[in-house]
């Protein structure tokens, strides 16, 4: 059933919440986004959410800002540990997938070098490090950030096509446990936010 | 608002002569901007004559290919003692062009050079273009080329397993691995910039397009993050590599105990040989384009000064890899160390050897000079030269050495056939078609990136 084709005749209710369409119920809020016209105000409002205790928040901007992310309490990645695992897993592969073959199963003997002549096995040993942890690297970043995700809620705000281009965008996601929807958006609207605005799930 | 210590990126204390971003540009217009030649603008008629061109002789190489196949190697002018001609030399010289992208994308951002962002996006494309025509080149060298997946290391009912000891398997893991990890960093460069394009498309099917590559990127905080530590452990991981890669092309031959071959100089030149010709090509390119798609704000004379500047430190390393081969011949007091640097100077290629010293040596010199690393017609010709001096090196490396080893009997002459000339003719045809799809179709300059040296990006706290 089409949500949008209840039109809401009487009155909103106390507490509730005028949304587009005047449905019946609020749908469900993924949160309350607002809009900067620069970075550095957003940075500062990320700061003054940060300090007010509030955890589910996240910053969009269309380039990245070290600050920001510092701002919103977010510092640590497992990104390095993984890639040096991916290393140190390439160079042993690399490594005893040659003296497997050279030693163990092909045995040949060349110019009567010793089987496991090592340091010829040294080039494509690093070869496979790197090739190992660069895929490290790019799966990792991608597995974390949770791409590729076709569908999110923030898309649903129409200016957010501006996060890729020259707006900036703070939002208090609706399961951070001190969320009170009236209190969010006046915190945002008094942190110089051009606009702050609802979004659905 | 902007106080002197927020314009690190416009004037460095060296330069005082040009900014590395058109100082009037913001975060609006470069992305409108650079996004609008992929998503705008009309495609111009300029762009469909060089297209058709490139296309033209990309069915020359897949003419050449055809025939090859069929026929064998023989149509190549390869015979004992030249087994190794043309096709090879072809090899390297691509593959040494595709070096300066990595260099540019790895190394100088590992070293804060923040005018290298207006160029990194069009120098990966390069490397990767390029690496695909040198991969080409041995493949169809093996006179088998169906059967190249026996290069590789896997169970077979053979029995059978490559040999490791043989820097020719050295080169399968490392072009390999090479055009991967470059595949790989340019792909995840642009993940941001389909983003961009894919808010910024207005025609169903590029959305559709732009917002797959994208994979639902948006530009969130706690991604940006990673994104960042994963594109700078990539530029840590492609700086060894770049370097390892030719090292190993250079080994092809440094293993070998061919005279002219056998020197220990071999891989630090052929590096520096691989980012001589790599910047050539950039600026080849570069320089044209920017005029062309008015990018004179993004691309500005600070890249064109740097540029000319690389290369004429990179030939100068590349100029004294000369004399050293020249001084290790005549120190060695081994007589076919002195007869084969005898030879490349007085025997049947002396003219390839003397236009190589005339095209890499003299020829850069002229850099020193501001006013000509200023003259943008003056650096292409310049650039030019370099390139085909650079197509020389390895010609006299590789040929020459070959024709005159150590028995008189096994000497021989070797001159390429016009099917060595196809070949390396249609690559260059398959290389920019491969780069007029490219500027049609991506972002040439990385959006994101072009964002971050903007003085309106400074985070005031």
């Amino acid at each position: 059933m089409d949500r949008d084709d209840i039109k809401l005749e009487q009155p909103l209710a106390a507490g509730d919440v005028a949304f587009p369409g005047h449905r019946r119920h609020a749908p469900p809020l993924y949160g309350v986004m607002a809009e900067f016209e620069n970075p550095s105000d957003l940075v500062a409002a990320a700061h003054k959410v940060y300090s007010l205790g509030y955890r589910r928040i996240n910053g969009y901007s269309p380039y990245p800002i070290e600050e920001l992310s510092e701002a919103i309490g977010f510092t640590k990645t497992s990104l390095p540990l993984i890639v040096f695992i991916g290393g140190l897993v390439g160079a042993l592969t690399g490594f005893f997938m040659q003296y497997w073959i050279e030693v163990i199963d092909y045995p040949i003997n060349v110019g009567g070098k010793p089987y496991n002549s090592w340091p010829a096995f040294i080039p494509i040993t690093f070869e496979m490090t790197v090739l190992f942890a660069a895929f490290s690297a790019v799966l990792g970043m991608l597995i974390l950030n949770k791409l590729p995700q076709p569908y999110h809620p923030v898309f649903n705000l129409p200016n957010f096509a501006l996060a890729t281009r020259d707006r900036f965008f703070l939002a208090i996601e609706a399961n951070d446990p001190k969320f009170n929807h009236a209190e969010v958006v006046d915190l945002l609207k008094s942190l110089n936010a051009v606009a702050v605005n609802d979004v659905e799930v | 608002m902007q106080d002197e210590a927020h314009k690190p990126y416009t004037e460095g204390p060296m330069h005082s002569t040009a900014p590395v971003i058109d100082p009037g540009l913001t975060f609006a217009s470069v992305t409108d901007k650079i996004s609008s030649i992929v998503l705008k603008r009309k495609t111009s008629l300029a762009w469909f004559f060089g297209f058709a061109i490139s296309f033209a002789l990309f069915q020359l190489m897949l003419l050449t290919i055809t025939n090859l196949v069929f026929v064998g190697i023989g149509l190549w002018g390869v015979n004992v003692p030249v087994a190794w001609g043309v096709d090879i030399l072809n090899f390297v010289w691509w593959i040494g062009i595709g070096h300066a992208g990595t260099l540019i994308s790895a190394i100088l951002l590992l070293l804060r050079q923040r005018w290298r962002t207006s160029i990194n996006r069009f120098a990966e494309a390069m490397t990767l273009f390029a690496v695909a025509q040198a991969g080409m080149y041995p493949i169809f060298h093996l006179g088998r080329p169906w059967l190249m997946y026996w290069l590789f290391p896997y169970p077979n009912t053979m029995g059978i397993w490559p040999q490791f000891r043989s820097p020719l398997m050295w080169d399968v893991f490392a072009v390999s691995t090479y055009a991967t990890v470059s595949a790989m960093f340019w792909f995840v460069g642009l993940i941001p910039d389909f983003a961009t394009l894919r808010d910024r498309a207005r025609s169903k099917p590029f959305q559709i397009l732009y917002g797959m590559l994208a994979m639902g990127w948006r530009g969130s905080a706690r991604h940006w993050h990673r994104y960042e530590m994963a594109y700078l452990l990539l530029a840590g991981l492609a700086t060894p590599l770049v370097l390892s890669v030719h090292t190993i092309v250079s080994f092809d031959f440094a293993v070998g105990i061919i005279p002219g071959w056998h020197a220990t100089i071999f891989p630090p030149y052929f590096v520096a040989g691989a980012i001589y010709a790599g910047f050539a090509m950039v600026l080849l390119l570069t320089i044209p384009l920017r005029r062309f798609y008015g990018l004179e704000g993004f691309i500005t004379m600070r890249h064109m000064h740097n540029m000319g500047k690389v290369m004429l430190a990179t030939g100068l390393i590349v100029g004294y890899g000369y004399i050293m081969e020249a001084f290790f011949g005549w120190y060695s007091g081994n007589k076919y160390e002195r007869f084969m640097i005898w030879n490349r100077m007085h025997g049947p290629y002396s003219v390839y050897y003397w236009a190589l010293i005339l095209c890499n040596i003299i020829a850069p010199q002229f850099l020193w000079s501001k006013k000509i690393r200023s003259n943008l017609l003056a650096l292409w010709i310049i650039s030019f030269i370099v390139s085909i001096g650079m197509w020389l090196e390895r010609f006299v490396i590789v040929v020459t050495s070959l024709h005159r080893d150590y028995l008189p009997s096994s000497w021989g002459q070797y001159q390429p056939t016009q099917w060595d000339w196809g070949m390396f003719i249609g690559t260059i045809g398959f290389f920019f078609t491969l780069l007029f799809l490219f500027i049609r179709f991506l972002p040439m300059i990385s959006i994101f990136e072009m964002r971050t040296i903007l003085p309106e990006a400074e985070v005031e706290e």
